[in-house]
């Protein structure tokens, strides 16, 4: 009796499972026509910073808050400007109050004093995501929730972020973040719901001295990439291999 | 399957078999692999379309200009002609309609952004007009004796 | 749960950092490696039975793997915890993106607990049949209860023939030994999880999956050990208030609970050895090739964290409890003494990796501290503070209890 009841219990799950299972289930990555898009695609978004014309206004930190809905009053922030000032025994003093989102108006860094007499050189050196060419934050999403564009933007999918904090670790330069209120990962998106409108980012826009410009770097002739084809420019922390796509003019060596 | 040794291996693929289908119903359909590989580019394409449709909110000044010329013109004409209007007043977003007044910041927070002087020689802000905001009549407003749109006729 | 920013509240920054950076990992990123490398060491210590044929832990590996399979159903809660969206944890088995050493874990995972229940199944195959039939048709309700689970657990195979319990034997030879790779590699990955973070200069080396897997193995063998002294010292105890003298003596459970203690502490004296050897390798070799990031690693290890890796972690966690299980005649007192020392130890191993990781900042000029919440004030402090630490910690026990109420793992005959 329990032998045939068994054997019914067996061929009804089986039947069960086999009906139950769409063939879609096991369709477990779906490569379509993808990567042919890549090679036609000619557009690849890059970012040109020129750190001897910034001025430590913070403008540019406050139109991407504003622009871009990350709480005004939060330390975190997508873009943020950072001031050294390098004192003639070598010493280095850094900051960046707020991520400069009200501009760099004391003269004191690091709450110290600082005779004017002793700085050798000081600058501004504004920082944002690189829209890296080896990204090492899509790289450690166990979801697929942050991903590459063709045109080189690293978007997160705020509908299917965990919030496991891997890529927060895996950048080198600190862009990302947790946001306040969707408490998923955030960071800079170049602006892309502009950008694809014909528009610059924001921080673009709001920046009075063209200390940072925004371009196609697929396209010889964009003003961007003729700099960046013609003269000396460099990325942040190269050592990580993963090719940044912001470079700044006058980098210095003290720069993090 | 006349062995026993095999049936917790049922309860596995039973498992599995679960696993999967609960992921055909939850995982959208246009979840895959990109342009950027495996690697850079798995994720939910509609996402990007998402993204490009988040709300403009900065217009620049090419927004200004139709309906405030005379503001526009005289701003244009001064030194402060590479600040944006939006930089002072707000991201313009959908105004008149929303939001139907801007701000207008008459803080000296707003001005010492760039006019609070710091001694940087290696920097272009040295070379800005700059005051101590400690001694420059603290306490007023800048746009009392300054004429923000055009500061470089003094006074109003 | 509407705006907050993570790790505002625990993280004290110091000098130039980053305007985004935070202490991201806390008290749960602690746990998390910390439990599961529980799992894997008392996975190991069972296996050396069952698999090496150590025949001095035939009374351990029972308790081990049951105990390991109460330690396998906490150890992804750290992780839930963590998690600022813990109900979409499950998309790590639905869109897994396997460059990441997260996402893998589900599959590893998945696998490893598939493998030690079946392990369990076969083990107790033979108990869930004879369970099952001597309640069938039992009155009362909880003997319907427990029939019921006996015969859902027996999956149908009621043959309890010799040769079949022989089948059985074989069974959890070869997923014992399966097993083994499976437990290094679910552990050996949480490694990986820290060693592959190129951008943290005190993570990335390639020395992170073994160190992590032989400190599993040390605070493993050593958490059973004193679980299986407490539950003994308890029995005995109980024992002598009763005073049944048809029962064994006390004196006898403590010869053998003594006896099986002292030839599993050999197993524990290794693997601590080696992983004391490649944790100080590695340090060494920071040292010597100083490259960049070396003058910030340096301030942290040797000044800032001093007191919490030279003395808490090295003198504490292992050179005592070391001599301490070396001496010449071993009791009870000093071995429960070493090893909850030797817990505590590698408690204070992942603690200084995965904090002491997040002390600098990656402008390599700042410093940042963690100030773990201790009294919580919100869901936030509370699961990444010293109260979720201590749900975390005390939940395998709750757990090994209601499951050794089905399975039973301890016989002291």
């Amino acid at each position: 009796m329990r032998q045939t009841r068994r054997e019914f219990l067996k061929t009804i799950t089986r039947g069960a499972i086999a009906t139950a299972l769409p063939i879609g289930a096991f369709k477990f990555l779906s490569p379509r026509e993808a990567r042919a898009a890549v090679a036609s695609s000619n557009v690849r978004w890059g970012f040109l910073v020129d750190t001897y014309k910034c001025v430590g206004c913070g403008f540019c930190v406050k139109a991407c808050k504003l622009e871009n809905e990350v709480p005004y009053d939060a330390p975190v922030t997508r873009t943020w400007v950072e001031r050294y000032v390098i004192l003639k025994n070598g010493r280095m003093l850094a900051d960046t109050p707020m991520g400069a989102r009200d501009g760099f108006t004391d003269p004191k860094v690091q709450e110290q004093e600082v005779n004017p007499r002793d700085i050798a050189k000081a600058f501004f050196v504004p920082k944002l995501c690189n829209q890296c060419e080896n990204p090492p934050c899509v790289q450690v999403c166990p979801v697929g929730a942050t991903y590459q564009r063709a045109d080189g933007v690293v978007l997160v999918d705020r509908s299917w972020c965990i919030g496991c904090g891997y890529c927060i670790m895996a950048c080198p330069y600190g862009v990302r973040f947790f946001h306040p209120i969707y408490h998923t990962a955030e960071k800079c998106t170049f602006c892309i719901h502009r950008l694809v409108k014909g528009m610059n980012t924001a921080c673009v826009d709001a920046c009075p001295f063209g200390a940072r410009k925004v371009g196609n770097l697929k396209d010889p002739n964009d003003p961007v990439t003729q700099v960046i084809l013609n003269q000396r420019v460099a990325v942040l922390k190269p050592e990580y291999g993963t090719k940044p796509q912001a470079f700044y003019i006058g980098l210095d060596e003290n720069v993090r | 399957m006349k062995s026993h040794v095999l049936r917790p291996l049922w309860v596995v693929l039973v498992v599995i078999g679960l696993i999967l289908v609960a992921r055909y119903f939850v995982v959208p359909p246009d979840f895959g692999i990109y342009e950027r590989g495996f690697m850079y580019g798995f994720h939910r394409k509609s996402n990007e379309k998402e993204w490009e449709a988040f709300k403009v909110k900065y217009r620049t000044k090419t927004y200004c200009k139709d309906c405030h010329p005379d503001k526009y013109e005289s701003n244009m004409s001064s030194k402060h002609h590479v600040i944006q209007c939006e930089n002072c007043h707000g991201p313009a977003i959908d105004h008149p309609e929303n939001p139907p007044k801007l701000t207008i910041n008459r803080k000296r927070s707003l001005c010492i952004r760039c006019h609070a002087y710091l001694p940087y020689p290696t920097s272009q802000r040295a070379k800005i007009k700059g005051i101590d905001p400690k001694e420059h009549n603290p306490g007023m407003e800048c746009v009392t004796c300054h004429n923000p749109h055009k500061p470089d006729m003094e006074g109003w | 749960m509407e705006g907050y920013i993570h790790g505002l509240e625990w993280t004290v920054k110091e000098l130039f950092t980053y305007p985004n950076e935070f202490i991201t990992w806390s008290i749960q990123i602690v746990m998390y490696p910390y439990m599961t490398g529980l799992v894997a060491g008392a996975f190991v210590l069972s296996s050396l039975y069952h698999v090496f044929g150590q025949e001095d832990l035939k009374d351990l590996a029972k308790f081990a793997l049951v105990f390991s399979f109460a330690l396998l159903l906490v150890a992804p809660m750290p992780l839930m915890f963590h998690l600022q969206h813990p109900l979409r944890g499950m998309e790590v088995f639905f869109t897994p993106h396997f460059t990441s050493a997260i996402s893998a874990f589900g599959i590893v995972f998945f696998t490893y607990s598939m493998v030690v229940s079946t392990e369990i199944w076969f083990v107790y195959r033979k108990f869930f049949v004879e369970q099952a039939l001597s309640l069938k048709g039992k009155e009362g309700l909880v003997n319907r209860f427990k029939w019921l689970i006996y015969t859902a657990l027996t999956l149908g195979a009621y043959d309890i023939s010799e040769e079949a319990l022989h089948k059985d034997e074989r069974a959890v030879k070869i997923l014992a030994a399966i097993g083994i790779p499976v437990a290094c590699f679910l552990h050996g990955y949480a490694g990986f999880i820290f060693g592959s973070v190129k951008a943290n200069a005190l993570w990335m080396t390639p020395l992170m999956p073994v160190i992590f897997i032989m400190s599993a193995i040390v605070s493993g063998i050593a958490l059973c050990m004193l679980t299986y002294i407490v539950i003994m010292e308890w029995k005995k105890f109980r024992i002598k208030r009763a005073r049944k003298p048809w029962e064994v003596t006390a004196e006898e459970v403590g010869g053998v609970e003594l006896d099986l203690m002292r030839k599993t502490s050999k197993y524990l004296i290794g693997f601590l050895i080696a992983a004391i050897t490649l944790e100080l390798l590695d340090l060494v070799f920071r040292g010597y090739t100083a490259v960049k990031s070396w003058d910030i690693l340096r301030s942290v290890i040797y000044e800032r964290d001093f007191f919490k890796i030279f003395i808490l972690q090295y003198t504490f966690g292992d050179l005592i409890p070391f001599i301490m299980l070396l001496m010449p005649r071993p009791t009870v007192r000093r071995l429960v003494v070493a090893l909850v020392l030797v817990l505590f130890g590698v408690f204070m191993m992942r603690w200084n990796v995965v904090i002491g990781g997040q002390a600098f900042s990656l402008t390599f000029a700042g410093y940042m501290d963690y100030h773990i919440p201790i009294i919580p004030h919100n869901i936030e402090t509370f699961k990444e503070g010293v109260m979720g630490a201590l749900v975390i910690g005390i939940m395998p026990f709750v757990l090994f209890w209601g499951i050794n109420k089905i399975v039973p793992s301890l016989k002291y005959k």
